[in-house]
Order: structure tokens, then sequence, then C-alpha cells
């Protein structure tokens, strides 16, 4: 996956967990925790969204590189390059 | 057959867990002893009427877009819209004491300037106590378990004002006799006062259906009438499940919503550390009007009430204890077309052993009774309605016992909570209302977060985390 399919792909993830929310009007370097109030829950829920969704396994170290859209792009850009969109 | 989660009980929290690992792709099912869900908060058919159980208003409300606190937290957890629980908030409620009545809504400015202009020399303790209520964190463990009757005491001087505060917070959601800790004060606070009363035109069946039918389109599969008997454990685990009719279940985690002492005399727990049961239970009537309670001068969703020099929240001696009580209008919400009948709601605390003692005749007497006196008492605090009832029904601790497997009828449980949700038996875990966390909203984030932090993140082992967790409820 390229890195836009792959901000695509957060942004399904954001969609369905915050289904009240316009995701389109997320802004790329903003803390997804300031923009959306994302707490703790909801970030291990993008952790096992993108495990169940593509099976990438995210350490729990790594988790604070999920802070903004940009940041989450780049650190899964690696993990998932060699993957089909879904 | 085995799963990789049982969940023992039907109600908000086991729905709401069972949803959440379902979710994420976990084999799982959902016991209920009963022929219908819901438990603490269900609801039931009489004469051509639906009943609604246990609910009388939800607690937690927020306003659709808002994106903090409890009730969020599950729209998102669960992955549900906000419309998708048609909640329609209150129209405003009172607590009324002897000589003094203050009115809240779901916008705490009206009740922080009803405190102001009654209690014109609590003004500046008021203030100290909501912000500690809202600087309230749970990570904060020696406040949180420390009295909140000593806490208040520090701030608020006047123990009229003391007592009127307490009231609804322990109606509401108090296991304790007398005091509450700090902590469960807070959650109750920001819960009534600072967040709000909301319900769904339909009651909270259309909540309990929701949660059902999310539940089984994710491949959860529900069982009722299928109480569990017993427990086998091997190795510190739970092995199996035995259930009522003879027949073994396994799981390779088990979830019990059924109650910590009740779920302890299961598995046959450590006898040494057996948490107390509760002692708090009720005695709840029903009076359906042939009017629009508002038409009839009852225009206020909920009315706390007390007719004495303090306010006593124990278990009383006697069957009831009508010195206090709670009104609730369920029509009195802003819904978009009223409710097809009127109804009055009234619950006072009851002793659960006295009704158990009864006879079959005394017991039939003793509802009729209890039905007369709740209801006289209630009227000195409401227009007088009574001439107005159609149809009516009771329930008492031992039908509340009957329901929801509760010793004692104890509709709060146990006084010592379980906040950790762990137990001696390595796979089993306690979520709902003796996990700590009451109200619809409070106990289906206990379901999320046990179900969370016990079965879908079993490889991480910080408990701050869940203690982070619940801070913010």
């Amino acid at each position: 996956m390229s890195p836009p399919e792959i901000k695509e792909a957060i942004l399904d993830i954001l969609e369905s967990i915050a289904p009240d929310e316009d995701v389109t009007n997320v802004k790329d370097d903003v803390p997804l925790r300031e923009q959306l109030e994302l707490d703790s829950m909801d970030f291990l829920d993008i952790v096992m969204e993108l495990r169940k969704r593509y099976r990438v396994q995210i350490p729990e170290d790594d988790y604070v590189q999920l802070a903004t859209i940009n940041s989450t792009v780049e650190y899964l850009a690696p993990l998932m390059k060699d993957l089909q969109k879904a | 057959m085995s799963y990789d989660a049982v969940i023992i009980g039907a109600g908000l929290s086991g729905l709401a867990a069972g949803i959440r690992l379902a979710y994420y792709g976990k084999r799982v099912c959902i016991l209920e002893r009963h022929t219908t869900i819901g438990g603490l908060n269900s609801f039931y058919r009489l004469a051509g009427r639906q009943f609604d159980v246990g609910l009388h208003a939800m607690t937690n409300f927020t306003p659709k877009g808002t994106r903090k606190g409890p009730l969020a937290r599950i729209l998102r957890q669960l992955r549900f819209r906000w419309e998708d629980l048609a909640l329609s908030p209150q129209v405003g409620s009172q607590i009324a004491f002897p000589g003094v009545g203050l009115s809240f809504t779901n916008d705490f400015e009206l009740f922080r300037s009803q405190v102001h202009e009654h209690f014109p020399a609590e003004k500046d303790g008021f203030e100290k106590l909501a912000s500690a209520v809202i600087d309230y964190s749970d990570l904060n463990e020696p406040v949180a378990a420390q009295s909140a009757r000593a806490m208040v005491a520090g701030w608020i001087k006047d123990p009229l004002l003391v007592d009127m505060i307490f009231c609804p917070l322990q109606f509401y959601g108090s296991a304790r006799e007398h005091d509450m800790d700090f902590g469960q004060f807070s959650v109750m606070f920001r819960s009534i006062f600072l967040e709000g009363l909301a319900r769904p035109w339909a009651g909270v069946r259309l909540i309990l259906k929701n949660l059902v039918r999310r539940f089984k389109l994710l491949g959860g599969e529900l069982r009722l009438r299928a109480g569990v008997r017993q427990m086998v454990t091997e190795q510190g685990r739970v092995a199996r499940l035995v259930l009522d009719d003879g027949s073994s279940i396994e799981g390779q985690n088990v979830l019990s919503s059924a109650g910590l002492v009740e779920t302890m005399r299961m598995c046959g727990g450590p006898s040494g550390e057996a948490p107390e049961s509760g002692q708090l239970s009720f005695v709840e009537t029903l009076s359906v009007l042939d009017e629009q309670p508002s038409t009839l001068g009852c225009d206020r969703t909920i009315i706390f009430y007390n007719d004495s020099d303090r306010f006593h929240w124990h278990r009383p001696e006697e069957l009831i204890d009508v010195r206090s009580g709670v009104i609730c209008c369920p029509n009195n919400f802003e819904y978009e077309q009223p409710l097809g009948e009127g109804m009055v709601r009234i619950t006072a605390l009851a002793n659960y052993d006295a009704w158990r003692k009864l006879s079959p005749e005394e017991y039939r007497a003793a509802k009729q009774a209890a039905y007369e006196q709740i209801n006289a008492s209630a009227v000195r605090f409401v227009p007088d309605y009574r001439s107005r009832v159609i149809a009516d029904d009771t329930f008492t601790p031992t039908t509340i016992k009957r329901f929801t497997g509760h010793d004692n009828g104890a509709v709060y449980g146990t006084p010592q909570k379980r906040r950790s949700g762990t137990t001696h038996l390595k796979n089993l875990f306690i979520c709902g209302t003796d996990q700590g966390l009451v109200g619809i909203v409070g106990t289906m984030v206990s379901g999320i977060l046990m179900a969370n932090r016990h079965v879908l993140e079993t490889s991480r082992e910080d408990e701050a985390e869940i203690i982070a967790a619940s801070a913010e409820i």
C-alpha cells in the first residue's frame, strides 16, 4: 500500500471508531488526541483494528508513533508497503 | 463446546463486553439465567403495557458532538452513533427536603445558582466541592477511598445541603450504607449534576435491543434460560461451567456480571476473603395515569425527596422506609411525541429479610400496603395524582432477588467493589455493578474495560491502565 492508501485506511478506522465525526476534516499534522479527544482506549482500538484488518502488529512502545495522521502514515509505510489495498 | 470467552449475564455490562469481544473475532457466548435480557435494567409486559425496571433515567447524558466523558466513550467503543440510543434529555428535576427545594437540569449552572440562592453562606464551599469533583482522578487512590461525608464536611458546613447533595447520588448508585467513598461520590456527582439525565422514548428496551442486535450480527451467541450452577476449577482456573440443566460449557476466559459474592459462590471462592453482600434494596411502585402527569401539575422528571431532619441511607428495620424516595415521571423528557400514557414510578428503601419472611398471603397484603404508603408519602412532594391511577404494579426486594440473582435484592451489589476485576482464578473476571461502575452508561463502560483489559490485551500487565481509563468516568 502506498502512503495515500495507508492514510485512507487510517481514516476508515477513525470513521468506524467515531461514526459521528466527519473524518474528512481531520488535519494531518495535529495530534488526534487533541482533534478528536481520543483517549488511551481509542488508541488501543486503532492498534487492534490495524491488526484485525491488515495483520499489522504494533508493539506498545510504538503507540506514540500514532499521534498524528502524518506520523502514523510515516510509521506504517514500511510495515504496510507490501500489503495490497483491502 | 469451547469459547474464547463465556460471559455470565445478559445485562448491559455483559452485552457491552460481548460486543467488544465478538467485534475482534472472539468466539463469545453470553449465558443468561432468565427468559429475557437486561438483569438490573430490564422491562416487562403486564396487561398489555410495557414497564421498565431499574431505569428511571440514564445518567451521564451529554449532547451530540460531545467527545469527552463516559457516554462518548461507550459510543466509540461499541461503534454506535449518538442517535442509536435515541436519548431525550430531562425536562428538569428537584431535590425536595423540608423547607427547601433545589432544582437541577442538564445545565450545571442552574444547580449552582440554586445552591447559591438557598445556601448563600455555602457558596465558596460548594465551588470548592465542585472543583474537587471535576479534578478528581481515580489515579489518586488515597483520595478515592476516603469518606465522602468527611471530605464534603470540610467544604460545606450546613448538614442540610450536605444531605441534599448526597441524596440523589446515594439513591442512584451507593451500595454502601450511610456514606460513600469519595471516588464513587465524584463519579456519581459528575454523572448526574455535571452531565445529566436522559431517556429513550421507548425505554431501556431500546438500548438493550440495540446491544443484542449488534452482538448477534457480530456472531455472538446468546443463550437464555442458561443459568450457571457451578464453575469447576482446575489449577487455579475455571475449567468449565456447569449449567442449571446439567450441561457443561468451556471458555478460555470467563467474565461474570452476576455479582462478586454470587460469582464467588459459583466457584467456591476462598472463604477467608469472602466479600460482604450488599444490604440496600428497594420497593418500587408503578402507577399508570389516565392523563399526562404534567397536566396534573407533576411536571418534573425526577424528584428526590426526604421529609426528615437528616437523610438516612441505610437498610430500614421495617419492610420499607417511606421518609425518603425517588419520584420519576418517564413522560417528562423532551420527546418529539409524548408517551401514550401517564406514568409515575416511586422508589423507596426496603429490607429484603423482612419481605422474605412473609407468607404468600402476608406478602400480597404487604405489597398493597407498601404501594399505598409510598404513594401517600410521595404526594406530599407532588400534586396528588392518586385519583387518576388506572393501573398499578409494585415490585419488592424479593422480586429483585428473583430477577437479578443479587443477594438481599441488593440493587447496587456489594459495598466491596473489585475495581481491577480480577479474582483468585486466573481466567475469571468480574464486570458490571460489582466491578464498581453503576448506571446504564457506567456498567457498559465496566463491561468494555474488563473485556479490553482481560481478554483483548492479555499481554499487557500494567494495572494502572484500567485505573487510568476509568479516571475520566
